[in-house]
């Protein structure tokens, strides 16, 4: 045993030991693992180019018509607006829940849990019935005289029913989100402001909820990509947004219907693709001050992995 | 010194109690800050000295007992004969005229540090944008920090940040300022540099009133010394009588602990 451990190469002598270059370790493993998957992502990619079952020249086809552009739009539309009143919705129901009045506390508690029971197909499916139960809305006294009708039926158009459906729905997942960010802001916060005597607006506004937004941004943008897809529920109330769009021409050309669906997929990855980016930035304006280094963009983070590459096969060269 | 209050003011406390539960914090408390002198309340933890302060500023409110800052009723008002609460925007004005400054620092980590200054003067109505940030500037300048004015907090040493909450706490000019232990989150080194800005705010005649086991403090700076032991004050006097020659037993044991 004693002559296998004198070592077969003489060490190296000749320079210090402050001048020798340590090789660095090998990972064959890595490079197997990473040739593996990136074969079997290959196959998925040549399957799905070459199937002739995905028909991509219908796709293609299909992709810009405007009777998808149009669906398109009617999806932005209601994203857009039940995503601001669900956001301004859980706002409210998460101060309610927080606040120290007992009634409205319970009020905000029987909300969230109302709404989060109800499946939101049967949410839309009820408005989309209302004008029925209620044939008009009217403003007064309560149980008492009234000094404004609505009728119901000019009132909720289908982008309205739509649009109210998901803003309710999403206000009582968008409630617990707010709830959680105010929570996550440290009491000594609240007691800050409190002893510098700040406007209870102005604590809220200025102090504690611009902090709680590192914390709400990553879970509502997370329901926020949920809604984009619940979208696609407003056209059982006879509404023709992205997906309505593919299931009608769907069924007017049913020899379509593969490519019909590769194409809402397509847009609603470019969708949710773009609400991921903007959701970087947002998230890196609001972390200012919490991290004493903001993290790198892509743009500065792929420059600084390139001149680190360049610098280690210049290392790896000079050996 | 024009930077630091408007006036000084004295502090009253009045048979001061506190419980949470059958827990008794503070057990009849009173105490006169004069105004314009230093008080330093010393004691072990537990003994009521941080809730004692919480209470002057009312962040806590006393179940019995009242106080009173430059001799207005803070939290409660006399109404035909008797004391009613006030509202919050009332407790929240008296507040902005008491400066408080925290063991944790608690400065806004998303605002900067001149931001975190001049926010209070602006919010509560006190001074315009230009004026409170022109005031935060000079107070910066006085707690030695007039070079980190565009950093945020947590990127600052402890010691940087409790003069930072220093200075935030004098932008309200306010008539007597507390502090709950300013030292005592602050590695050793960092004590030094905090109780400088203490001392210079003590010679120019602000009332303090301070929590701290700094005792070497307490009789380089204060003009009294408070000891307070299971939430009542045990003995008052001059450092003189209450640090070097304690007649009481309990203050006597306390400070052959600490010193």
């Amino acid at each position: 045993m004693s002559e296998t451990l004198v070592p077969v190469v003489p060490p190296d002598t000749t320079r210090p030991l402050s001048a020798q270059r340590v090789v660095p370790l090998r990972h064959p493993g890595r490079w197997i693992t990473g040739a593996v998957v990136l074969v079997l992502v290959a196959q998925i990619a040549h399957g799905l180019a070459t199937n002739p079952f995905y028909q991509w020249d219908r796709f293609q086809y299909w992709f810009l018509r405007p009777v998808i552009t149009n669906g398109l739009v009617v999806t932005l539309e209601v994203t857009a607006y039940s995503a601001v009143l669900g956001l301004l919705g859980g706002i409210v129901l998460a101060l309610a829940r927080l606040s120290r009045n007992l009634v409205l506390r319970a009020a905000s508690w029987v909300y969230v849990w109302l709404f989060r029971s109800v499946p939101l197909i049967v949410v839309l499916l009820f408005l989309y019935n209302f004008s029925a139960l209620y044939r008009t809305v009217s403003l007064g006294v309560p149980f008492g005289p009234a000094f404004w009708h609505f009728d119901e039926s000019k009132l909720a158009t289908d982008l309205v029913v739509a649009v109210v459906g998901l803003s309710l729905n999403e206000a009582a997942y968008a409630a617990e989100v707010v709830r959680a960010g105010i929570l996550s802001v440290d009491q000594g916060q609240h007691e800050a402001s409190a002893a510098l005597g700040l406007p209870r607006r102005y604590q809220f506004a200025r102090i504690v909820f611009p902090q709680a937004l590192r914390a709400i941004i990553p879970s509502y943008v997370n329901q926020l990509i949920g809604l984009v897809k619940s979208t696609s529920l407003v056209f059982y109330v006879s509404l023709l947004d992205l997906f309505g769009s593919v299931q009608s021409m769907g069924s007017t050309y049913p020899g379509d219907i593969v490519p019909l669906l590769l194409v809402a997929t397509a847009w609603y990855v470019i969708l949710t693709s773009v609400i991921s980016v903007v959701q970087f930035y947002v998230e890196r304006h609001y972390s200012r001050g919490a991290l004493r280094t903001l993290p790198p963009t892509p743009l500065q983070r792929l420059r600084a992995n390139l001149s680190a590459l360049r610098a280690r096969v210049r290392r790896e060269t000079a050996i | 010194m024009s930077t630091a209050t408007a006036t000084a003011a004295a502090v009253e406390v009045r048979d001061v109690h506190k419980w949470y539960g059958a827990h008794r914090v503070l057990d009849g408390i009173d105490l006169t800050v004069p105004a314009g002198e230093v008080t330093v309340v010393i004691g072990p933890s537990g003994s009521g000295k941080s809730t004692l302060l919480r209470v002057v500023n009312h962040l806590e409110r006393p179940e019995i007992g009242q106080v009173s800052l430059g001799g207005e009723l803070i939290g409660v008002r006399r109404h035909r004969g008797r004391l009613r609460e006030l509202s919050e925007r009332q407790i929240l004005a008296q507040r902005s005229r008491i400066g408080f400054v925290f063991q944790n620092f608690n400065l806004f980590p998303h605002l900067t540090v001149l931001d975190n200054v001049a926010a209070a003067p602006v919010a509560t109505g006190l001074l315009r944008k230009p004026e409170a940030q022109e005031l935060a500037r000079t107070l910066l300048g006085r707690v030695g920090l007039a070079d980190r004015s565009g950093a945020y907090p947590r990127q600052l040493s402890g010691g940087q940040q409790q003069r930072v909450a220093i200075a935030r706490a004098l932008a309200l000019k306010p008539g007597v300022i507390l502090f709950d232990e300013p030292t005592s989150a602050l590695d050793p080194e960092l004590v030094g540099e905090v109780l400088a800005v203490i001392k210079d705010l003590a010679t120019s005649g602000t009332t303090l009133l301070v929590v701290t086991h700094e005792i070497g403090f307490a009789r380089e700076v204060a003009d009294r010394v408070v000891f307070m032991d299971g939430g009542r004050i045990v003995e008052q006097g001059t450092p003189e009588q209450v640090l070097d020659h304690p007649r009481h037993p309990r203050t006597r044991e306390f400070l052959s602990k600490v010193l």
